[in-house]
């Protein structure tokens, strides 16, 4: 029976406003992705409006867990969990920024015709969305199966990214035309390729949390 | 050199092999094996009545003075067995000091606190037993605020000033090892500042083993951190390493309060 009663609900705060802040910015990637796939102008400008609600969270998280390393001390296992939220949210905020950006890229395609199906990129798109949410139920749960085995899902998106270039470069060698929209689609699967990057990040630090072990690199 | 002499060295090292302690019937320690280093602060935690006072007490023989108080083991300091009948105790205790909980001057002049030890070791001298006050008390970092009282009663100080008086009273002994047991747990946060700030000048040159309650002092002034429960070490280490990522879970319940 744990003497710590007040600590852990204030720790379960952390986590419900954390998993409300991942899926705020699952959801963002989501519409920021079907945006582009319909042009859908106004979808896009609501994930850029929608970005500031997880700006939002992420000050409320920081102050939370501010709070609790001024007022709680918290060390050994308490303290990896509250610095690793931290961590997170840092890198949860930029998943959303970026998320923005794809939505800001895509209102520059002023509904002209694709060059290409974007169908590589839904995947990429696909793929990081799930990783981002599993980084962030990895911590939740203490799951370090799950939190070690991002590093090799994201070994997927870079391949994917890899595809995306090389079929951009085809295009704009067949047809210079092409390489204005080349270039927007190029910047889109760069942003996805990191938001996977950032989705490890939350990985490494959900192992943080749950064994003192931190990655580097 | 004279067997007497209050410079003699021991050596600041501590090094303790399977002690077991009993107050008649009672252990209070169990298979305790520790090594100790020089020139560091040690801290020991734990709760009440979990042996880490009972086990400082070893290191001077204080618990000598306890009636049915029995140990065993190995307990040697620079390399000489302690417990050795040899052992002449009372150089013992000059180079291992003690500060205890609550100050506890002699109800005698500043002066005469501090020299107390070395008169005992025979210093009669008035510029040499001068010199050692000013030095124990500089070093102490109280000497600024008594230097022109020094005649005055020691028990009309305030008690983070008899605190510091102590250790200045422990210091002019040339000590090699300090044991402090629980010294700032009736201090404001003022003199216990002053004394944390106190030990991480003196371990330049002494070992310091100090028993707390106080996690954040244990964090803020220990190199190497001890956890003792019901007469056992459960972990030693690294006080970093103990409080962020404590390899026993007894330990991790101690220090994040969820013992019990």
């Amino acid at each position: 029976m744990s003497i710590r009663n007040k600590y852990e609900n204030e720790l379960n705060l952390v986590f419900n406003k954390l998993v409300k802040m991942c899926h705020e910015a699952e959801l963002a990637i989501e519409k920021s992705i079907n945006a582009l796939k319909t042009q859908n102008a106004d979808l896009a400008k609501e994930v850029m409006a929608d970005d500031k609600n997880v700006d939002g969270l992420e000050r409320e998280i920081e102050q939370d867990c501010l709070k609790i390393l001024l007022l709680e001390h918290p060390v050994a296992g308490d303290f990896r969990e509250v610095s690793a939220a931290l961590k997170m949210i840092t890198d949860l905020e930029r998943i959303a920024d970026q998320a923005a950006d794809i939505s800001e890229i895509t209102l520059q395609f002023k509904g002209e015709k694709f060059i290409k199906k974007p169908e590589h990129i839904e995947l990429m798109a696909k793929l990081v969305i799930g990783m981002v949410k599993d980084g962030v139920l990895s911590y939740i749960n203490r799951d370090l199966d799950t939190a070690r085995g991002l590093d090799k899902r994201d070994d997927k998106v870079d391949e994917l990214f890899e595809t995306v270039k090389a079929d951009l470069i085809e295009l704009i060698k067949r047809n210079s035309a092409n390489a204005d929209q080349a270039i927007l689609f190029m910047m889109i699967a760069k942003y996805l390729e990191r938001i996977g990057d950032h989705a490890v990040n939350i990985g490494e630090w959900a192992e943080y949390a749950a064994t003192g072990y931190h990655k580097i690199g | 050199m004279k067997k007497n002499d209050i410079n003699i060295k021991y050596g600041g090292d501590v090094s303790v092999k399977n002690a077991e302690l009993w107050y008649g019937d009672f252990k209070a320690l169990k298979n305790v094996s520790i090594e100790i280093p020089e020139k560091k602060v040690t801290a020991f935690i734990g709760p009440s009545g979990c042996g880490k006072s009972t086990f400082l007490k070893c290191f001077n023989r204080m618990n000598d003075l306890v009636e049915g108080c029995k140990i065993t083991g190995e307990f040697k300091i620079g390399g000489r067995d302690i417990y050795d009948k040899n052992v002449d105790v009372n150089l013992l205790r000059k180079n291992v000091g003690m500060v205890f909980q609550k100050p506890n001057p002699f109800p005698t002049s500043i002066y005469d606190n501090v020299a107390f030890a070395p008169r005992t070791f025979g210093i009669t001298k008035k510029s040499q037993l001068d010199e050692i006050v000013e030095t124990s008390l500089k070093k102490a970092s109280i000497w600024e605020e008594v230097k022109d009282k020094l005649s005055k009663n020691a028990l009309g100080m305030s008690g983070g000033q008899q605190q510091r008086l102590c250790i200045a009273r422990s210091l002019a002994a040339n000590p090699e090892i300090l044991l402090m047991d629980e010294p700032t747990s009736a201090l404001d946060p003022i003199s216990t500042g002053k004394i944390e700030e106190l030990m991480e000048e003196l371990k330049k040159e002494i070992t310091i083993i100090i028993v707390t309650h106080n996690m954040q002092q244990a964090t803020r002034i220990a190199d190497k951190t001890a956890y003792f429960l019901l007469g056992e070490l459960i972990e030693y280490g690294d006080t970093e390493k103990i409080f962020s990522s404590p390899e026993d879970k007894r330990t991790e319940n101690y220090i994040t309060g969820r013992f019990g």
